[in-house]
């Protein structure tokens, strides 16, 4: 794997290799010496198109804790509206020496014309593009919900998958890079996967998706699912007549106290997640925030430690030459 | 990404020699433990960090024989597990492998006797890559080095204090240690735990040709 | 006196034969080796070539005034003589917009000047394609241009009303509305096709009801108002069956259908190559099928490229912020063939139709699509139907280097065009303009 750049393409192995990759990598954040000189002499440059402060410090924490030098450029704006465009952009990261290039960027797409362009030979890594893919936010979430289940069944982390595990994704799939990822990547950890949302924040045509698809999240949480990730709401959905008012889509679709209520009185498992920022009150109730079901802080710590396995494992060596011997 | 895994078979125009069988390594480790208390004039202090994979349980194994010589020394509280992975200096060159747990034990290690424990010593940089990750973990006061085989072929000022077996070899040839605990495949009795040497095939010709010379080296 | 022997040309896919042009015109038709030929008649070896008459195509953008980086009409008509094309008519959408007798007066005027092919402009329905007010429309009829086809392609004429009015105006003068079929609002931000793929890769979509509801309401119109209409680059099965329904009901439409649309898919869009970016965009196989099959039927009238020559900077760049459009000149007849004739599903005598008599015909050209016989103008191509030749946008004569085909491999190949009975290419390579 030279870049990464959405979750399909990651085969089971490949997942849990970086899952296993990045419990070690929690293991030396909780040391008090939190570095690692693993990409020493390194460049990582970390290339935001659009803004995102919690994504970039994760990645800037991550490739800091394994020594690599980061420069951090911030393009926001400059390549959509025709100023510098992302092949001039991308030649000057080159001519700065990068060995990896994080990138978010605001269209569909980006970072993998990035990839394949021939303009640089950096791994690529995409940090959110567009509508399209978010593949190491997925990959927290899928640590995150390896290490609920590692809690529960008192069974090491690694190695682990998540079989049999029910999770339900609830909200804007439409717009939502963060779905998209998440139904590739825990469907191919073995997952079980329901994506609930009003019907107009669905794709149409999506039958080729690996997941259920349903309205009425009240009869999917009935269903004591182990985990629900609650996404991200954009209040302009609204304007564009996608539901007609804030109130009736937290009725609907929203994890009110009423519905964190009723899985108490299930004793179901559920967990509760959400990739941030949230919107208490809209998706999300506080009560449902901050109860102790909550994952939030768990996924933001976990983010660090998924972004240092995927850079550890992108920077270290190519495939081409053959592993020497051990001793 | 590819998991580069230890061949268990030998590869094609290879030939194997089993070294050292299941007895040959309990007698090494057993007289290797002897000799840590004797140059540590007994248990005190003492601290087995085992390099991830294959010196972890020889680690343990060393760790079980000083409990049975010296019922004052804790194998579980006084063994752990070292990964250099992050250490290496070939990390560029050759793809990593998935890092292992570093497990230190709860008494940590500053101040203690630390012994390294690995099971071959060639090259000399994964010692060097496990003495850079050990100051990363703490200070302890020494640290020793014990092995189960030196191969020979230095490539660092680094020398074992405590070798189960030294074994000249060429540095065409490969070994390989497999132990129950890390390599579960079947083997035939008494070679449970092994010590297998690989060597390159000699074609006949060349035998024909050099008499003797059969297994010194690769044709050019 | 200048006089070309065509020797040993198969007409329109038929028996061999020889053509003699004489100042411009086809003298004579016959039999291999009969006719009787002038002292000084230059012979073009036409063995295994098939003769068409000089390909028309509806749907060009030459992007002069106002974008001669992109191309100009000099260069695209130089590449329409070397994919074939005798005739092109020239979209609308320039800088300034065709919406005045001064701009198509000056197209025309460069296309005469250029001597590749006919230029005939096209001229906007709305002043700046802006979709609100009609332009001069009769002013540009009346033009040395001679305008007869209107259009806001690129644009859709979305206002009902305005879309009638433009529908009777053209009346008056046997005119015709070319309408670029798209619901603005169901297309708001619309990257490409709405389907699977879109839903994979969070590309917004660009529905098939968008095309289709627009052309059921402008075939309702034309009806009501009893004028006449043309669908540009029709992309959806559903599409299809309008146009089949309206015909049967003797509406007086005619649609046109691009070579990509009958070849590429919008799993190439996987690929984020902005390359192929165009609007409309490409659709799912089942959509490229039932347009083929709709063109061997006769749903379809005609194929016109909607070559759409783009700058490197308008398409090296993100695929949201990238120009739709791909060429296509060049590439046409290609297409064609490996979709429709190497398929099966037409012979070359209806490929001379929908490539050349009926957009002739729909826009009432004399001197173009005429069968190869003796009193006509000498409008020719030929085409070798042999050999498969890698796509090198490169080697093109337009100044787009936006050609989906990058890299594939394509039957056939121009071996010369005629036009007016001077060869403007030959040996597959543009040789001289026809000087007047």
């Amino acid at each position: 794997m030279k870049h990464l750049l959405t979750t399909n393409e990651l085969s089971y192995r490949e997942a849990v290799r970086i899952l296993d990759t990045a419990d070690q990598m929690a293991a030396v954040s909780s040391r008090s010496v939190k570095k690692l000189p693993a990409l020493r002499g390194r460049t990582v440059v970390n290339l935001f198109f659009e803004d995102s402060t919690r994504t970039r410090i994760s990645f800037e924490t991550a490739a800091k804790r394994l020594s690599a030098d980061v420069i951090n450029f911030s393009a926001k704006g400059s390549s959509v509206s025709k100023g510098e465009s992302l092949k001039d952009t991308a030649q000057t990261l080159m001519a700065m020496s990068a060995d990896a290039v994080v990138i978010r960027h605001a269209s569909s797409g980006a970072p993998q014309q990035l990839a394949d362009s021939g303009w640089i030979d950096a791994a690529v890594i995409n940090a959110g593009d567009g509508k399209h893919a978010h593949p190491t936010q997925a990959l927290l979430d899928a640590m995150t919900l390896r290490r609920v289940r590692s809690g529960a069944t008192g069974v090491a982390s690694t190695g682990m998958d998540l079989e049999g595990m029910h999770v339900v994704i609830v909200g804007d799939v439409l717009h939502s890079r963060v779905a998209r990822s998440n139904v590739w990547l825990l469907t191919t950890l073995g997952a079980r996967v329901t994506l609930v949302a009003p019907p107009t924040l669905v794709p149409v045509a999506m039958d080729d998706w690996p997941c259920e698809v349903g309205y009425d999240l009240d009869a999917v949480l009935a269903e004591a699912p182990d985990a629900v990730m609650m996404l991200r709401l954009q209040r302009e959905r609204m304007n564009a007549a996608f539901f007609p008012s804030e109130a009736e889509y937290t009725r609907g679709w929203g994890l009110t106290s009423q519905r964190v209520q009723r899985l108490e009185d299930m004793g179901a498992p559920t967990v509760f997640m959400h990739p941030g920022p949230m919107n208490r009150g809209l998706e999300i109730s506080s009560e449902a925030a901050d109860s102790p079901r909550s994952t939030v802080l768990e996924q933001v710590a976990n983010g660090v430690a998924v972004r240092m396995a995927v850079l550890f494992l992108l920077l270290s060596g190519d495939e081409s030459s053959p592993y020497p011997s051990e001793n | 990404m590819s998991v580069p895994e230890h061949a268990e078979q030998s590869p094609r125009s290879m030939t194997s020699r089993v070294i050292l069988s299941t007895p040959d390594i309990d007698r090494a480790l057993s007289r290797i433990a002897h000799e840590i208390l004797e140059s540590n004039k007994g248990s005190r202090g003492l601290v087995l960090l085992g390099i991830a994979r294959r010196g972890y349980p020889l680690a343990q194994r060393l760790a079980a024989k000083l409990e049975q010589i010296d019922p004052d020394f804790h194998a579980q509280q006084s063994t752990g597990q070292l990964d250099i992975t992050m250490y290496r200096d070939d990390l560029r060159r050759h793809p990593a492998r998935t890092p292992q747990p570093t497990v230190i034990p709860d008494s940590g290690i500053d101040g203690r006797t630390l012994v390294l424990v690995d099971d071959v010593l060639f090259s000399g940089r994964t010692i060097r890559a496990a003495l850079d990750a050990l100051v990363d973990v703490g200070r302890p006061n020494a640290v020793r080095l014990a092995v189960l085989v030196d191969r020979g072929h230095r490539e660092l000022p680094i020398r074992a204090d405590h070798v189960g077996k030294n074994l000249p070899t060429s540095s065409h040839e490969k070994v390989r240690v497999l132990l129950r605990e890390s390599d579960p495949q079947p083997r035939a009795r008494g070679h449970e735990d092994c010590v297998i040497i690989d060597s390159p095939v000699v074609s006949d010709d060349d035998v024909a040709r050099a008499p003797g010379t059969a297994g010194k080296g690769p044709r050019a | 006196m200048s006089s070309y022997l065509i020797s040993n040309a198969r007409p329109e896919g038929g028996e061999p034969a020889d053509l003699l042009l004489t100042d411009g015109v086809i003298g004579a038709v016959g039999p291999v080796g009969t006719l009787d030929v002038p002292e000084g008649t230059d012979v073009i070896d036409a063995a295994g070539a098939v003769a068409l008459p000089g390909l028309v195509d509806m749907h060009t953008h030459l992007r002069e005034p106002g974008h001669e980086d992109a191309e100009t009409v000099e260069t695209g008509t130089r590449a329409a003589a070397r994919g074939g094309f005798t005739a092109v008519f020239a979209m609308a959408n320039s800088h300034p917009v065709a919406d005045t007798a001064g701009v198509v007066e000056q197209v025309w005027q460069l296309g005469r000047d250029a001597g590749w092919c006919d230029v005939h402009p096209v001229g906007a329905v709305t002043v700046g394609l802006g979709g609100t007010q009609l332009s001069e429309i009769r002013a540009m009829a009346e033009s040395r241009a001679g305008v007869r086809m209107f259009s806001d392609d690129g644009k859709c004429v979305h206002d009902p009303v305005l879309m009638r009015r433009a529908l009777e105006y053209v009346k008056s003068f046997g005119g015709i509305i070319a309408q670029h079929a798209q619901e603005p609002r169901l297309t708001e931000g619309a990257q490409m096709n709405e389907g699977a793929v879109s839903a994979d890769l969070g590309l917004t979509g660009w529905p098939a009801v968008a095309e289709e509801a627009i052309i059921a309401r402008d075939v309702l119109l034309t009806q009501h108002v009893d004028s006449r209409l043309h669908i540009c680059h029709l992309s959806t099965k559903g599409s299809v069956d309008i146009v089949r329904w309206a015909k049967e009901r003797g509406v007086a439409v005619t649609a046109e259908v691009t070579p990509h649309h009958l070849l590429l898919t919008d799993e190439l869009v996987r690929t984020f190559d902005p390359v192929y970016k165009v609007n409309p965009p490409l659709r799912t196989d089942d959509d490229v099928q039932a347009l083929r099959r709709a063109v061997a039927e006769g749903t379809i009238d005609v194929i016109g490229t909607d070559h759409a020559p783009h700058t490197a900077e308008d398409k090296e760049c993100e695929w949201s912020c990238a120009a739709h459009g791909m060429t296509g000149l060049e590439t046409a007849l290609a297409v064609v063939q490996s979709t429709l004739v190497d398929t099966g599903l037409i012979g070359w005598e209806r490929v001379a139709q929908i490539m050349s008599r009926t957009p002739a015909r729909i826009l009432g050209l004399t001197d173009q699509g005429q069968e190869l016989a003796p009193g006509a103008t000498a409008n020719i191509v030929l085409w070798d139907p042999s050999g498969q030749t890698p796509v090198d946008p490169t080697t093109h004569a337009s100044k787009g280097r936006n050609s989906p085909y990058r890299g594939m491999t394509l039957p056939g190949g121009v071996r010369a065009t005629f036009y007016r009975g001077h060869p403007v290419v030959r040996d597959g390579e543009p040789a001289t303009p026809l000087t007047r």
